[in-house]
């Protein structure tokens, strides 16, 4: 019918012709588009990054305005506090509930579990913090570790049990019915070959959890809320990178805004690497 | 989780009823809270961005599905997924440094020359505000919105393709049979960017001026409710203030829970029938 009227006009063809190039075009300039603030950002951080960067920064403590030099050691060491927390509380639930969802995914249940997953995915962080806030800080009276540890550890659950149930799917049957029929009980079963076998596939998923929990600001500014001097008892505000990156960067001061930069090329390094692991890891397992 | 929210900002929901909606009061020392500037700022900014980073997104899943060679196809479509990794603190970062200073000495005037006789476009150009904190958001939402188009796009059978080149289409006429069986896939996908935009707090917070106002004006500082609640919440000064920006925290939910559930509801019913 129309088809044919359309595709054999020879009037039209040029048109088309031209059409489908200039279409093409734009393709092409909308990929260009979103390739160029990735390097223009990464670029950027990682020249005013490396430029700020130093021993100090790692070592220090931050200095007061106006002094030279300091650094964010403990900020670091915060963020690397709350992230085991955040991994202690996020990492089995999420295991877990990926485990569940895989396993026995004819249940009512599991498709409960799944679709909840997937909508707190999608729950800002800041709504988070929020949840964190009433359920720790305000029955504990102060602001502490614990609740920023809790809001990733939130945050954290559903990318882990996304990739782990992802993984577990790609098991085989095979393996399962073998252990089954050697008598294994299913639990076991689950452990001890599911489990082993789809490992490397969720630990690259706990890697990325981690370093999209390093990177999250928002639900810390009122759980963590931020330290400026050492502190490793985790009922007390601590100090993490972000949080640090944030204060320094709205700041008036230039030598703050150098040592936000450095926190930011850090961060992004981190990311960067974590990427590049998993991307290397999945490809070999699955390319 | 909700009652927990719902329990917490009871005090401020039983003050201020639904007025809380529609009021733009929002003065702490009188204990006066009302959402409405938020609730504006929010939705402007997500709609610009989703209306930004739509077509864009749209044309990088084309050209990452249909048009390039493998090889460049998998350093691209990481490229793309480094851009979705990237902490929005730092993203924030880059927008104050380097896109607002940008938007004031060239954007903004071009506009304003331009199109100048629309309201969207007067006013004092500060650099920060609205059409910034839009831009910053495309660009944060654009891998989510591609990854699931391109999703879809490869859900679609590659044999009606084929049939369409076997009557003599050109490519793009191929490539836009394709997009308009994935129609409703792409608005998942592009649902669940503004489900992101809308939530998105510290990049938006660092480059929106923060003030709380409603003015015609693209280039004016505004307000978004994860804004608000991130600068004032550690702060706040009462009780009901705190209460109030918890029942920001409600509505905030409220929202993105519904647009994701839609955004969910409409990838599913694509891919399912794609299997």
């Amino acid at each position: 019918m129309t088809a044919e009227k359309i595709f054999k006009n020879p009037k039209n063809l040029k048109r088309r012709k031209f059409i489908n190039s200039l279409m093409i075009l734009l393709c092409f300039i909308a990929a260009v588009l979103t390739i160029l603030p990735l390097l223009y950002i990464f670029i950027y951080t990682t020249q005013s990054g490396i430029t700020a960067l130093n021993i100090d920064f790692f070592t220090q403590l931050p200095k007061p305005v106006g002094e030279e030099g300091g650094g964010m050691a403990n900020a670091i060491v915060g963020s690397g506090i709350l992230i085991c927390l955040g991994g202690l509380i996020g990492i089995p639930i999420g295991i877990m509930s990926g485990i569940y969802i895989a396993e026995y995914s004819k249940s009512f249940l599991a498709g409960a579990i799944k679709f909840t997953t997937d909508v707190l995915s999608g729950v800002p962080s800041i709504v988070v913090g929020i949840f964190a806030y009433g359920v720790v800080v305000l029955s504990m009276q102060s602001f502490s570790a614990i609740a920023g540890g809790f809001a990733l550890g939130i945050l954290m659950i559903p990318t882990v049990t996304k990739i782990t149930e992802e993984m577990l799917r790609l098991v085989p049957h095979s393996l399962r019915e073998a252990s089954l029929a050697l008598g294994v009980s299913r639990w076991k079963t689950t452990v001890k070959v599911v489990l082993k076998t789809a490992s490397s596939g969720i630990i690259t998923g706990i890697l990325l959890a981690i370093a999209r929990a390093a990177g999250e600001t928002a639900p810390l500014l009122f759980t963590a809320f931020g330290n400026s001097f050492w502190q490793t008892s985790i009922d007390q505000p601590i100090a993490a990178l972000p949080l640090q990156i944030f204060v320094y960067a709205i700041s008036p001061y230039e030598d703050w805004h150098r040592q936000a930069w450095a926190g930011a090329f850090v961060l992004i390094f981190m990311v960067f690497i974590v990427n590049f692991l998993v991307r290397y890891v999945t490809r070999n397992k699955f390319g | 989780m909700i009652y927990e929210m719902y329990v917490d900002s009871s005090a401020s929901i039983e003050k201020f009823g639904f007025g809380f909606i529609f009021s733009s009061h929002w003065e702490p020392v009188k204990e006066e809270f009302g959402a409405l500037t938020f609730i504006y700022g929010t939705i402007v900014s997500s709609f610009m961005a989703l209306l930004m980073s739509l077509p864009i997104s749209i044309g990088v899943a084309i050209f990452l599905s249909e048009l390039v060679h493998k090889s460049i196809r998998t350093s691209l479509s990481f490229l793309v997924e480094i851009l979705a990794a990237i902490p929005s603190i730092i993203y924030g970062f880059w927008g104050i440094f380097v896109l607002a200073p940008f938007m004031r000495t060239t954007i903004q005037p071009f506009l304003q020359s331009v199109f100048g006789f629309l309201p969207f476009f007067q006013g004092t150009m500060y650099g920060t505000g609205l059409l910034t904190a839009s831009i910053i958001l495309a660009i944060m939402i654009t891998p989510i919105i591609t990854a699931i188009t391109r999703d879809v796009l490869k859900a679609i059978p590659v044999a009606q393709k084929e049939a369409a080149f076997a009557l003599g289409a050109t490519r793009w006429e191929g490539i836009k049979m394709a997009l308009l069986n994935a129609r409703s896939g792409i608005l998942g996908g592009a649902v669940l960017g503004l489900g992101r935009a809308i939530g998105e707090t510290m990049a938006v917070t660092m480059v929106i001026g923060n003030k709380a106002q409603i003015k015609a004006s693209f280039f004016e500082p505004a307000y978004t409710m994860a804004s608000v609640i991130a600068n004032e919440f550690a702060e706040a000064s009462n009780e009901m203030q705190i209460s109030a920006l918890i029942e920001v925290g409600l509505i905030l939910f409220g929202v993105t829970f519904l647009v994701n559930s839609m955004a969910r509801l409409l990838i599913y019913s694509v891919t399912r029938n794609a299997q």
